[in-house]
């Protein structure tokens, strides 16, 4: 499946400056390495050291928060967008 | 549609009628049926709490106390430095130096005298902030550190009050209305903080200075609707906005049944948020977030007059090699020793060789107590190649 992932300022500079990054996977988890195989600086900021998401960096697979719908085993489908939201503080 | 708040006022009494100055003042928003006179009489009633004068705070506070809010509560400690005029439009060129609630106090005055001012010249903590928001109808969340940010979403919950999210990081920002009766919460997107230093402030990545103008004209925009129960609020969506790229979308926001917030509700109390905030990282964690001052703009500022004291954290025979004009030497090992001997009111520019060991002093000073302190971006080495190529490299 090819699916388009969306990462925050934050992040795109990990990914030499690109907010939107295509991906392919079966699941979340799969477009996530997939994301970080590329781009390895991505990895440590994306997942902890068990590979799974922080409680700080929020994916919505489309709109719906991957939390409640499956984790990094969800399903993706072709033409799904991945939004990886960050925790920031400024104000 | 949202159902409208009862505010304080409303709840003990008739809402507020309309002065004649007030009829012509509002007649903009009198002439919308969704406003009219009894939505202003309600937006006079009300009672909004902004913690936070700063980038968020500014065009909130202004946008709400020009709407007709009848009570605006601001908490804020802070100075106003130039470097807040960048973006905080409450603030002027001539109020850098004042408290930032004197210059808040005078240019809301002047945008609306009706509205009546209560200040909170406090830093938010968990001693006060139930005590400070118990009084208001809805809470504006314009602060600047994840710490602040916990601690106003528990307290939201706590009391029940909803709580307008904003927050930016260079082009980008977010914003939600959490804490409403059956919403979700801060805790809910983001359960734990990152560790110290991983995602830097604003001070250290930057933000453009037009961001916290759209972000905090939303919060004013969410909390007026939640005053008259119009529309449909970021409850239970997180607007996510791209200034860069003009895109502004939102995502589903759940309430966590696990979360214990306003899920389980297993927290009944306020906690001590510095240590929730810490706790996340490693010893080591943090000092990327340590501010820093550019070796040119030390020099400028330095050159202009301002009493910056400098003080070196290298060892005696680095500082024999070469040193700075007008710094002290106080090694690093013996700067827990020497704490007296430095101004805790003037500001403190620390250097070493490269940055490392001054991050450390910085770190160290801040858990002092010292507000205003920077390790100086690339130490001596930098100073040497940008300001003064007769100090000697090393």
């Amino acid at each position: 499946m090819s699916l388009t992932v969306s990462l925050p300022s934050i992040l795109a500079r990990l990914a030499d400056g690109q907010r939107a990054l295509d991906a392919s996977g079966t699941t979340v988890g799969d477009a996530v390495a997939d994301v970080t195989r590329r781009y390895p600086s991505l990895a440590p900021r994306l997942v902890d050291e068990r590979g799974e998401p922080y409680p700080f960096v929020t994916y919505y697979l489309n709109d719906e928060d991957i939390r409640f719908t499956g984790g990094f085993g969800a399903a993706v489908r072709d033409g799904d967008e991945l939004t990886i939201v960050s925790a920031v503080a400024g104000g | 549609m949202s159902p409208a708040l009862a505010t304080q006022s409303a709840r003990s009494t008739v809402a507020p009628t309309l002065e004649r100055e007030e009829l012509l003042r509002y007649g903009r928003h009198l002439l919308l049926p969704e406003v009219a006179i009894n939505g202003q009489r309600k937006l006079k009633a009300s009672r909004v709490l902004i913690i936070g004068a700063g980038g968020l705070g500014s065009p909130a506070a202004l946008y709400l106390a020009a709407a007709g809010v009848g009570t605006l509560g601001l908490v804020d400690f802070d100075i106003v430095e130039v470097t807040n005029l960048q973006r905080q439009l409450l603030h002027g060129t001539r109020d850098v130096g004042r408290p930032k609630l004197d210059s808040a106090r005078d240019r809301i005055h002047d945008a609306n005298p009706n509205v009546k001012l209560e200040l909170h010249p406090t830093r938010l903590t968990s001693a006060n902030a139930l005590t400070i928001i118990r009084d208001y109808d809805i809470v504006i969340d314009g602060t600047d550190n994840f710490a602040t940010r916990y601690l106003v979403n528990d307290a939201c919950v706590l009391l029940g009050k909803p709580n307008v999210y904003g927050s930016i990081f260079r082009f980008d920002g977010q914003a939600s209305v959490f804490a409403t009766q059956d919403g979700p919460c801060y805790r809910c997107i983001y359960p734990e903080p990152p560790p110290p230093g991983l995602v830097p402030s604003c001070a250290e990545g930057g933000v453009l200075g037009v961001l916290p103008g759209l972000v905090g004209t939303l919060q004013a925009t969410e909390a007026i609707k939640l005053i008259l129960g119009i529309g449909t609020t970021l409850t239970g969506r997180l607007l996510l906005v791209n200034a860069l790229d003009a895109q502004f979308r939102s995502v589903k926001v759940r309430r966590d049944p696990a979360c214990p917030a306003c899920g389980t509700r297993e927290l009944r109390e306020l906690a001590d948020y510095e240590q929730f905030c810490s706790d996340v990282g490693g010893a080591s964690a943090g000092l990327d977030a340590i501010p820093q001052i550019e070796p040119r703009e030390l020099a400028i500022r330095r050159a202009s007059g301002e009493a910056i004291q400098l003080i070196d954290v290298r060892e005696p025979h680095e500082w024999e090699i070469g040193r700075i004009d007008g710094a002290r030497l106080i090694p690093l090992h013996r700067l827990g020793g020497s704490l007296a001997d430095i101004d805790r009111e003037a500001p403190v520019a620390v250097y070493c060789k490269g940055g490392t060991r001054s991050a450390l002093a910085v770190r160290d000073l801040q858990n002092a107590g010292f507000r205003r302190v920077w390790s100086v971006s690339g130490g001596i080495l930098r100073w040497a190649r940008e300001v003064d190529a007769s100090v000697p490299e090393y």
